[in-house]
C-alpha cells in the first residue's frame, strides 16, 4: 500500500504538487490523470526517492520512504516517463545488469531475463543494443526490466506515450497481466480513454492538486450519461445530459452540425476543471 | 555483489571500446614522451638526472590524473543529464555509499589502465623506470583521489559547457603546474608551497623520488587524507543528488 500524506513538492516557488493525499491499496489498478504538467512525474519521482518532498510524508506498508531503504525499493516496479536503458549494452545485457544491482542470483537472474523477454516479445532482438531499438522496443524492455525482481507495485509513468496503437494495446496487455498476478499499478497517464480501459480507480490531478478521485464509471455517470458537442463561433461547446431526450431536443434548436455521443472521463474532467486536455 | 554489479557494467563497456579507449590513451603520453623524452631528455637534465628520467613519472602521474577525472567526470554528467541512466542507479535497492565507491574504483581502474600503456611505451624510450610497490601505491592512491573528485565533479556540474570549463581552468592547469613538467623550485616560494600542497604535486614527489627519500611515507599519507576527504564528500554528494 501507497500513502501519501499531505505532500507538496516546491521548486524554487513553484508548487508542482500541492497538499496531495491519496492511499492506493495492495492489488488496486490506480490510474492519476492530469494534463501536460499537473505533476504526475513530479509525484512518481518523489515516491521513488529520485525527488526530495518538500512537505508531507510518503508510505509504503507502513514505512516512510528513503533513498537508503533498499526493502522499500526492492518492492517497487518503476517505468520512467523516459528510458533509463543503458544504450550501450545489449537488450539481455541491460536486464542482467538489473538483477544484479537487485541482488537476484545467478540461476535464478539468467532465468527470469529469458521469460521477460519472451514476455515482451524481445527474444530475438537480445543482441541489439538498447541505443538501436525503438521507441515502442525501449518501452517494452523498460518495463522487462522493471520486473526483472519480482516487484510488488508498479510505478508506470506515462508508459503509452509516443506508442503507434498496437504497441498501446500491447502494453495494456501488459499491464493487465501483471495486475492478475497481483500486482499494484499505479499509472500515470494523459489519456482518459486508457484510464477508463484499465483502472479501477482514477484520482484527477491538476495544478498539483488532486481534484477528483473515484471509479471511472462512477465518475462518468455522475457528469451525466450524454453529450451534446457542436462547433460554433470558433469553439467546440459541450453539454452534458442525463438522458438521450433532453440532449435531441437541444440539438434541434441548434444551426450547425453536431453529435451526440456517451460522455468519458474527459468530459468529467472538463466539468471540474472547466478546461480540456492541451495534449 | 551490488558492488561487482556497477563494475561489470563498467567493464562490459570497456569490453566493448577496449580499442578506441586504448588508442585515445595513448596518442597523448606517447606525443609527451615524444616531445619531452626523446626530444629534450638526453640534451637537457634537472639536477642530476636526464630530463627522460625526470619527465616520465611527471607524464605518468598527469595521465593517470586526467584519466581518472575525465572517464567518470563525463560518464556521470552523461548519465545524469543524457541517458537518465544515473536515476535507475537510484531507484534501485544499491546503497549510494556502495554505488560511490564502487563507481570510484571504476573510474581509477581505468586511470590505472592508462598508467599502466604509458609505462609499456616509455620503456621503449627508457628503460631504467623502477617499478616498486610503492611506486604503484601512490598510483593508485592518486587514480583514486581524482576519481573520487571526477565523481564529484559530475553529480555537481548541469552541463557538458560547465564541465569543458572545469577540465580547463583545474584539471589542466594542474597537469602542468604540479611538478610534472618540470620542478617547483623555479616557482616564487608562496606559489611553491600552494602547488606543493596539491595531490598530484605529491604523486609526482613520490614516483620521482622512491622509497629513497626519508620521509617517503608522507606523500602517500596525504594522498590518503585526500582520499578519505573526497571519498566521503562524494557518498554524501550522491545521497542527495536530484
Ligand atoms: N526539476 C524541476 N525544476 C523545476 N520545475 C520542475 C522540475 N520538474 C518539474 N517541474 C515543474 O513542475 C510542474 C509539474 O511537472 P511534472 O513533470 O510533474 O508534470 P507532469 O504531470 O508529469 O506533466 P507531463 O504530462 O507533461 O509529463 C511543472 O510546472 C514543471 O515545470
Ligand atoms: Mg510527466
Amino acid at each position: 500500500m501507497i500513502s501519501y500524506r499531505n505532500v507538496s513538492k516546491k521548486y524554487n516557488g513553484l508548487e508542482a504538487v500541492s497538499d496531495f493525499s491519496l492511499e492506493i491499496e495492495n492489488g488496486e489498478f490506480f490510474g492519476l490523470l492530469g494534463p501536460n504538467g499537473a505533476g504526475k512525474t513530479t509525484l512518481i519521482r518523489m515516491t521513488t526517492t529520485l525527488t526530495p518532498i518538500t512537505q508531507g510524508e510518503i508510505y509504503v506498508d507502513g514505512e516512510p520512504i528513503d533513498r537508503d531503504l533498499t526493502a522499500i525499493k526492492q518492492k517497487f516496479g518503476i517505468v520512467p516517463q523516459y528510458s533509463t536503458l543503458e544504450n550501450d549494452l545489449t537488450a539481455w545485457e541491460n536486464l542482467e545488469l538489473h538483477g544484479r544491482f537487485y541482488g537476484i542470483a545467478k540461476n535464478t537472474r539468467r532465468e527470469r531475463i529469458e521469460e521477460l523477454l519472451e514476455f515482451t516479445e524481445l527474444t530475438d532482438r537480445r543482441n541489439d543494443t538498447a541505443g538501436t531499438f525503438s521507441g515502442g522496443m525501449q518501452r517494452k524492455l523498460m518495463i522487462a526490466k522493471s520486473l526483472m525482481h519480482g516487484p510488488q507495485i508498479m510505478l508506470l509513468d506515462e508508459p503509452t506515450v509516443g506508442l503507434d496503437a498496437a504497441s498501446r494495446r500491447k502494453i495494456w496487455d501488459l499491464m493487465r497481466r501483471m495486475n492478475e498476478d497481483g500486482l499494484t499499478i499505479f499509472l500515470t497517464t494523459h489519456y482518459l480513454d486508457e484510464a477508463e480501459a484499465l483502472c479501477s480507480r482514477v484520482g484527477m490531478i491538476d495544478l498539483g492538486k488532486l481534484v477528483m478521485l473515484g471509479n471511472p464509471s462512477e465518475i462518468i455517470s455522475q457528469t451525466g450519461k450524454f453529450a451534446l458537442e457542436y462547433f460554433k463561433e470558433g469553439t467546440t461547446h459541450q453539454e452534458l445530459f442525463e438522458e438521450k431526450e433532453p440532449a435531441m431536443e437541444a440539438a434541434k434548436l441548434l444551426q450547425c452540425d453536431f453529435k451526440i455521443r456517451e460522455t468519458n472521463l474527459e468530459d468529467a474532467f472538463i466539468l471540474i476543471t472547466n478546461k480540456g486536455f492541451g495534449a | 555483489m551490488r558492488f561487482n554489479a556497477v563494475l561489470w557494467k563498467e567493464w562490459i563497456v570497456f569490453r566493448r571500446k577496449w580499442l578506441s579507449i586504448t588508442m585515445s590513451a595513448v596518442v597523448g603520453p606517447l606525443l609527451y614522451l615524444i616531445a619531452f623524452g626523446w626530444g629534450l631528455g638526453n640534451t637537457v637534465s634537472v639536477g642530476e638526472v636526464s630530463y627522460t628520467s625526470f619527465v616520465i613519472p611527471g607524464i605518468i602521474a598527469m595521465n593517470s590524473m586526467s584519466t581518472s577525472f575525465g572517464v567518470i567526470a563525463n560518464d556521470i554528467n552523461i548519465s545524469r543529464i543524457y541517458g537518465k541512466t544515473f536515476e535507475a542507479i537510484m531507484m534501485s535497492p544499491i546503497q549510494m555509499r556502495t554505488f560511490t565507491v564502487a563507481r570510484v574504483t571504476g573510474g581509477a581502474l581505468r586511470g590505472l589502465y592508462t598508467a599502466t600503456i604509458i609505462l609499456l611505451v616509455s620503456f621503449l624510450f627508457h628503460r631504467d623506470i623502477t617499478i616498486d610497490a610503492y611506486f604503484v601505491i601512490v598510483l593508485v592512491l592518486n587514480c583514486f583521489v581524482f576519481s573520487a573528485i571526477g565523481f564529484i565533479a559530475g553529480i555537481l556540474i548541469n552541463s557538458h559547457a560547465d564541465m569543458a570549463k572545469v577540465t580547463s581552468f583545474v584539471i589542466t592547469p594542474m597537469s602542468f603546474l604540479c611538478g610534472t613538467l618540470f620542478p617547483l623550485d623555479r616557482f616564487p616560494k608562496v606559489l611553491a608551497i600552494a602547488f606543493e600542497s596539491l595531490p598530484l604535486t605529491q604523486t609526482v614527489k613520490a614516483l620521482r623520488s622512491g622509497v629513497s627519500d626519508p620521509s617517503y611515507l608522507m606523500s602517500p599519507m596525504i594522498l590518503a587524507i585526500y582520499l578519505i576527504v573526497f571519498m566521503l564528500l562524494a557518498i554524501r554528494i550522491c545521497r542527495r543528488a536530484e
